[in-house]
């Protein structure tokens, strides 16, 4: 008999007044007494709704039962059969809206903490599992993966264990992409994305850093030149959006990019970074995504105070709900239903103050979203000596620009199929390269799916 | 990691390094830059490209010492090795079709002016070359730039060398005795390419600029680089480095340099006083 307790048992987190100094990992997981407890309110539902909610279609019941038995590595091995990277996914993974969203135990309580047990198996698996990978024997295919964030990782793992011989290009001088430039250590300790790499270069994948694909070398010169017979582009998403609003270029107006970049893969919370970043004493944060908490979350720890602006309500933040919780447990203000209009200057011509307006709800228009409307009259003036502005992102110019046959869309975005496949034969792309912002599994499900497809052009048939 | 094949000190500030990096030298083209760290826990900086020779397989960089990244590249000799290198980055400078053109270069920026100025030269293009120094012992890359153009004024700010004086001083005298250039390629501090800019719009010239802006990744994904030209936002890593200097927003580029420079002093004391107890 399932437990049939209608909460999820908490995950014990990470001291608040160290969350507001440091940047230790903020959930600290299931013990293996809890994880059971949990595993128990699982009613292994014979249609397995949950794994349709998954993008790369996890066999979800399957593994809980094996944590309810105490088979803790075999928990792993059926999570690893689906996903490429299950310690960084359990953790940045919107499961709420995802797999624990079809979970019937959600209907009348909370659905089965998902996410927290398969972060249980992976890190058991971490912990106690030091066996090395063996390399499957090389079918002799040379391909390429640009970019090594999540899709290219998963893309590269899916190739590797079928044999082909792939090399992945990181125009960074580290590996990870946005696992490591974007995420903070606080939510996804970079321990992990490294022993995830480590685990890829164990079974043959080559990572090449430093190379910049479009101008190092162009995907025509990677298939002409250098005999790679297949390129999954997953560059990730590119420019960052600005509001293009009076004093968005000041000093101390970031983009949310820039921002975490320098604390993250340039480690300028360290006091002893050589990369420099700005000690501010109030900051506003533009945006309800994820990146927007994960600047805020970093600035907060930086010793600022900390605003959140969002021009929706709490209903339609996107971000993760584990983050906006921790996030207002950390002390961020939220400043719902509210825009900014101009970034004003000190005397010295930085930013100081941050104008914005009142915003209310339209009723929900054709696709169901509700639309920000200002209110006049309702300006008002909020203290900011940094602003970081985390809004989205635009794709990279790089490679559309110096790959002729490479169709994208009006917005830049490269057009692929339903596998992956782009307009440029043995080209395929994935990831927000093709789907602007979005989120790390979406993107390892595209890596995914354009390694069968890739794989299927080889062998000739569709798995 | 990236061996140094050879180092010269050009000046007590300014230092040149050809760098072993064969797939970058294959592309590079005047005025695309590179991206590199000196060392594992270095930060990223951006140098513009001074030369190539894509036999060898060398990119040859000229930077001067100006802060803690420069104090520590400067502090590698040859035969040792930059941790990382990448690039070329940027977009080469449009040279096609020029006949006549002005190169305008300031201290360290006629290191990046130099290979432009060759290149032009190459192509039969008739070179006027203004480069400035603050004082003699500061002068670099006179006898290559004398090679590369048609006329060569060497300015200091002091008078120790040249002709006392600014590089708008000669530009603007050529401009008002009634020469004129197909263009104006002007690389130096913002100030001097601001007052270059002043110069020639009058006189209706082309004025092309060279920014090299705060950076950090320097292939399109942080956003740090952001100019304002001709009212719009531009990332100087993917649609520049090269400007037209009558649309940039000089004064907004100036104020954005100085953004660290109280922690990046700190640094440098810091990297000064390693690098001292690493000799003594």
């Amino acid at each position: 008999m399932a437990d049939m307790i209608n909460k999820k048992y908490d995950m014990p987190l990470l001291d608040i007044d160290l969350r507001r100094s440091t940047y230790g990992e903020v959930a600290l997981g299931y013990d293996a007494e809890t994880a059971q407890k949990e595993a128990e309110r699982c009613l292994n539902c014979k249609h397995m709704p949950c794994v349709n909610g998954c993008p790369v279609n996890i066999r979800i019941p399957d593994f809980i039962a094996e944590i309810k038995h105490g088979n803790y590595e075999r928990a792993y091995e059926i999570i690893a059969e689906a996903s490429g990277l299950p310690a960084v996914c359990s953790r940045v993974c919107p499961q709420e809206s995802q797999c624990e969203s079809k979970c019937v135990r959600g209907i009348k309580g909370e659905s089965v903490g998902i996410g927290r047990l398969e972060r249980f198996a992976a890190d058991y698996h971490l912990k106690n599992t030091t066996s090395k990978l063996e390399k499957v024997e090389s079918n002799g295919h040379k391909i390429a993966v640009i970019g090594s964030g999540p899709s290219g990782l998963t893309c590269a793992n899916e190739l590797v264990r079928k044999g082909y011989d792939v090399t992945i290009f990181e125009a960074l001088h580290v590996a990870g992409g946005v696992l490591v430039y974007g995420i903070p250590e606080f939510r996804l300790p970079k321990a992990i994305v490294k022993r995830e790499i480590e685990n890829l270069k164990q079974l043959g994948v080559k990572i090449e850093t430093n190379i910049v694909i479009g101008k190092t070398y162009t995907i025509d010169e990677l298939m002409n030149d250098y005999g790679f017979e297949a390129v999954y582009v997953a560059s990730g998403a590119g420019l960052p959006n600005f509001m293009k609003i009076e004093g968005e270029n000041l000093n101390g107006v970031y983009s949310a990019n820039e921002f975490l970049t320098r604390i993250n893969l340039m480690k300028a919370y360290k006091p002893d970074s050589s990369t420099p970043i700005l000690k501010a004493r109030r900051t506003v944060v533009v945006g309800g995504g994820n990146v927007a908490m994960d600047a805020a979350r970093c600035a907060k720890r930086l010793g600022s105070e900390v605003d959140i602006v969002y021009r929706r309500t709490l209903n339609e933040l996107p971000a993760r709900h584990e983050e906006v919780e921790h996030a207002m447990e950390e002390g961020i203000n939220f400043e719902l239903l509210t825009s900014p209009i101009k970034i004003l200057p000190d005397e010295n011509g930085s930013a100081s103050r941050i104008v914005c307006q009142r915003m209310k709800l339209s009723e929900p228009d054709a696709s169901g979203r509700a639309n920000p409307i200002p209110i006049d009259g309702s300006e008002f003036e909020i203290e900011a000596d940094c602003v970081i502005i985390a809004i989205g992102t635009s794709p990279n110019p790089l490679i559309k620009t110096t790959t002729p046959g490479l169709d994208v869309t009006s917005r830049g975005g490269i057009v692929t199929d339903e596998d992956g496949a782009t307009s440029k034969k043995n080209v395929y792309a994935g990831g927000d390269v093709v789907t602007g912002s979005a989120t790390v599994i979406l993107a390892m499900g595209a890596g995914k799916k354009a390694a069968a497809a890739i794989d299927a052009s080889f062998t000739g048939s569709k798995e | 990691m990236f061996k140094i094949i050879d180092k010269k000190i050009l000046n007590p500030t300014v230092t040149m390094m050809d760098v072993y990096a064969p797939s970058i030298a294959k592309k590079a083209q005047p005025g695309q830059f590179i991206i590199l760290r000196a060392t594992s826990d270095g930060e990223r900086i951006p140098l513009t490209i001074a030369g190539y020779d894509r036999e060898k397989g060398t990119v040859k960089i000229i930077f001067q010492i100006v802060g803690a990244s420069t104090l520590i590249l400067n502090s590698l000799e040859k035969g040792d090795c930059i941790c990382d290198f990448a690039g070329p980055l940027g977009m080469p400078s449009k040279l096609d079709g020029l006949k006549k053109v002005c190169i305008v270069g300031g201290g360290v920026g006629c290191a990046i002016a130099l290979p432009i100025a060759q290149k032009l030269h190459q192509m039969g293009c008739e070179v006027h070359s203004i480069i400035g120094f603050r004082s003699k012992d500061l002068v670099i890359l006179e006898d290559e730039f004398r090679a590369s153009s048609t006329r060569l004024d060497i300015m200091t700010d002091d008078g120790s060398y040249g002709t006392k004086g600014v590089v708008t001083m000669p530009l603007k005298e050529t401009l008002e005795s009634g020469e004129t250039y197909d263009e104006v390629i002007a690389i130096g501090p913002l100030v001097m390419m601001k007052f270059v800019t002043l110069t020639t719009k009058p006189f209706n010239i082309k004025t092309t600029v060279s920014m090299n802006p705060i950076m950090i990744d320097g292939t399109g994904m942080c956003g740090g680089c952001r100019l304002t030209v001709g009212g719009v936002t531009k990332f100087a890593c993917v649609d520049g480095p090269d400007f037209d200097g009558f649309e940039v927003d000089f004064d907004e580029a100036i104020k954005k340099s100085t953004m660290y420079d109280q922690q990046q002093r700190h640094s440098y004391d810091a990297a000064c006083n390693l690098l001292n107890k690493e000799v003594n």
